[in-house]
């Protein structure tokens, strides 16, 4: 069958190398303070140009839960949560670190991700051929609605103001823009630069906007305090208790995060907060939560884990992404000539299958390597940031060059770095640029494509069943967010009246 | 700075952002060709674009009177020399990579970078830029074999 074809392609000694490769790498790099998985895949994306496609997006996603589970163990033995989602983590991690069982809720953390990775790869052998089907009666009109459904629900749920994160989606639109017109040949927005006709770089923005933007936001700033603990293999392993103990939170928050995987846009942060919150609730004990509760480690980490797989069956069965992660991973594939879409799977059935079958062999690979490794990933999370951003920035930079030979790739990250320490000053949320610069010229091009079918009639998005239940979708998402809006306005002045009154 | 970006008129200086960032793009927008709905010219989407962020910029700043900030963060101080050397280090790079070669663009952006937090010292700093540079020709000169000169002077 197709799955035991992608296992053949998987294991294949050099895909299998670089997808060990991308795990190892991911994992180190996620382990770093002040590193997460965006600036994993996009410090090592100039890498995988050179390589096949099946390889590279093999590493891609290699890199993608290495760092991921990297960033748990930052979260659970020092309290840094270096990726947003392990936030949720340190309320319970970090607590049972300080009982002397952060060796345990390690060994928990693993266990969970690996059950909750896997359900998620089955929810996507499922899932996407069914949706591939239904993607195929899709026309220009619903690609574009599709997408603005998708690109809205990315920028509202995103953290902070709806109306900040739109914002940020239009400003990624229009960084899309910046090249030539497939079209037409007429260049827009370069300013004269010859280098700007190819598009901006990928790696350059990713890198600019989450690389050397944080590096400004937190140097000086951010101080890691070694904690000196040591975490032998042996303390990894949970006992039968505690395994008893941690196995319906980890299959509730593996339920979560599959459930709110499949709807576009909300973010993974969201989702482990949703999974620790419903925990807590059930818990027969919810007082414990805070001091070191298993189940507030399990399940969050479970949630993550099942909601990031699921999250590819859009991003490879339609082409939409639904985080910046995604976005860099399809990105990436457009990079190396590959149209994502539901013509995917047909086209590249090597590729489809054989990312899901090393998903299973990545995540093993983990499995095994961190557990003779935890001594070392404990060592590399205090190092010094003084030393750990200079040397980032040297990768960043040649990385950067290395994609076109060319220096003026790495002016291009200078400048998105300020422009993103600049959004971060004023709280706009950097996610969705990255989201509105990969979709960009495809949303364009079938805007472009659907309005010359039906002549410039506007209507079209609303006459054709498929697309008008996107807008529907769409227009609920913008009412829902107004409605909110609207009731905390009216709350704060009805409370502004009483303190006034009385 | 200090005091200048705060809680309460951050998102006047947001919106008004996004309001100039839309119109500039619109106008830019409008010079290229626009076309009709049913053919459009390469101008349309970026000058729909522009006109939706200066939309959206405006409704920020209108929003951000009504907006009282929940807790007030403690604005940190500006960081001027971190965020000096880390900008410098990078302006090296291209520069030196361009008149120098690989080597001293990678011994200067990490030097430089390095100066910024003030818990380096000039000497760890050196230390640290040597043992980068010395990755640098090893990984990528030799190893990968990037498109790069070593020394390039002139």
């Amino acid at each position: 069958m197709d799955l035991w074809f992608g296992f053949g392609v998987a294991l294949e000694p050099h895909n299998l190398m670089w997808s060990f490769f991308g795990v190892l790498v991911g994992n180190l790099i996620g382990v770093l303070p002040g590193m997460g998985p965006i600036s994993a895949i996009s410090m090592l994306l100039p890498l995988t140009y050179t390589l096949h496609p099946v390889a590279a997006i093999l590493m891609l996603a290699g890199i993608f839960y290495g760092s991921q589970y990297g960033g748990a163990i930052g979260a659970i033995l020092l309290n840094l949560p270096c990726h947003p989602p392990h936030a949720v983590t340190c309320l319970d991690g970090y607590p049972m670190t300080l009982k002397g069982k952060g060796g345990t809720a390690l060994g928990i953390t693993m266990i969970a991700s690996f059950f909750a990775a896997s359900f998620g790869i089955l929810v996507m052998i499922f899932a996407s051929p069914l949706l591939v089907k239904v993607a195929f009666k899709f026309g220009p009109a619903e690609i574009f609605s599709i997408m603005l459904l998708g690109l809205l629900a990315g920028g509202t749920m995103a953290r902070g103001s709806p109306l900040k994160g739109v914002a940020m989606t239009v400003v990624g639109l229009l960084v899309g823009v910046v090249g030539t017109d497939v079209n037409t040949g007429v260049m827009r927005f370069t300013f004269g630069f010859a280098e700007l006709s190819d598009r901006v770089d990928l790696a350059a923005l990713a890198l600019g906007l989450f690389g050397v933007a944080e590096f400004l936001r937190s140097v000086n700033r951010l101080h890691v305090v070694g904690s000196g603990m040591k975490v032998r293999m042996r303390d990894m392993r949970p006992s039968k208790a505690e395994l008893k103990q941690a196995f319906f939170p980890t299959l509730r928050g593996t339920l979560i995060g599959t459930l709110f995987g499949a709807m576009p846009g909300t973010g993974p942060t969201i989702t482990t907060f949703i999974a620790y919150a419903f925990e807590r609730k059930i818990s027969k004990t919810p007082e414990r939560f805070g001091q070191g509760a298993l189940e507030g480690v399990a399940a969050p980490e479970a949630a993550n884990h099942s909601k990031t797989q699921v999250d590819f069956i859009p991003t490879m069965s339609l082409g939409i992404p639904g985080d910046p992660i995604m976005a860099l991973i399809l990105g990436a594939l457009m990079i190396q000539g590959i149209q994502p879409g539901p013509q995917l799977i047909s086209e590249h059935a090597d590729l489809f299958w054989g990312l899901i079958a090393s998903f299973w062999i990545g995540n093993v690979l983990l499995l095994v390597l961190n557990v003779p490794l935890i001594g070392l990933w404990v060592k590399l999370l205090q190092v010094p940031y003084r030393y750990l951003y200079p040397a980032a920035l040297f990768f960043i930079a040649v990385g950067v060059y290395s994609t076109n030979n060319s220096l003026f790739e790495v002016g291009e990250v200078l400048v998105f770095g300020l422009i993103g320490a600049l959004f971060a000053a004023l709280d706009f949320p950097a996610a969705p640029i990255l989201l509105g610069y990969v979709l960009g010229p495809m949303v364009e091009e079938n805007f472009r494509r659907a309005l010359l079918l039906s002549r410039g009639d506007l209507l079209v998005f609303v006459q054709r069943p498929i697309s008008a239940s996107f807008i529907a979708a769409s227009a609920l998402l913008v009412l829902a967010q107004l409605f909110f809006a609207l009731r905390a306005a009216l709350r704060k002045r009805e409370a502004a009246a009483r303190l006034a009154g009385g | 700075m200090p005091g200048l970006i705060n809680q309460r008129n951050r998102d006047y200086y947001g919106g008004g952002l996004m309001l100039l960032s839309g119109v500039a793009a619109a106008i830019q927008g409008a010079r290229y060709q626009i076309g009709t709905l049913s053919r459009m010219g390469p101008g349309f989407f970026p000058m729909a674009l522009g006109v939706i962020l200066a939309l959206i910029g405006l409704a920020i700043m209108v929003t951000a009177r009504s907006s009282v900030p929940a807790e007030e963060k403690r604005p940190l101080p500006p960081e001027w020399r971190g965020w000096i050397a880390i900008v410098l280090s990078l302006i090296a790079f291209v520069v030196l990579g361009s008149y120098g070669g690989l080597l001293p663009a990678s011994f200067a952006v990490v030097f430089i970078s390095a100066l910024g937090d003030r818990q380096n010292s000039v000497k760890s700093a050196l230390i640290l830029a040597l043992a980068i540079a010395a990755v640098s020709v090893v990984v990528f000169w030799w190893a990968l074999q990037v498109q790069f000169p070593l020394f390039n002077w002139g």
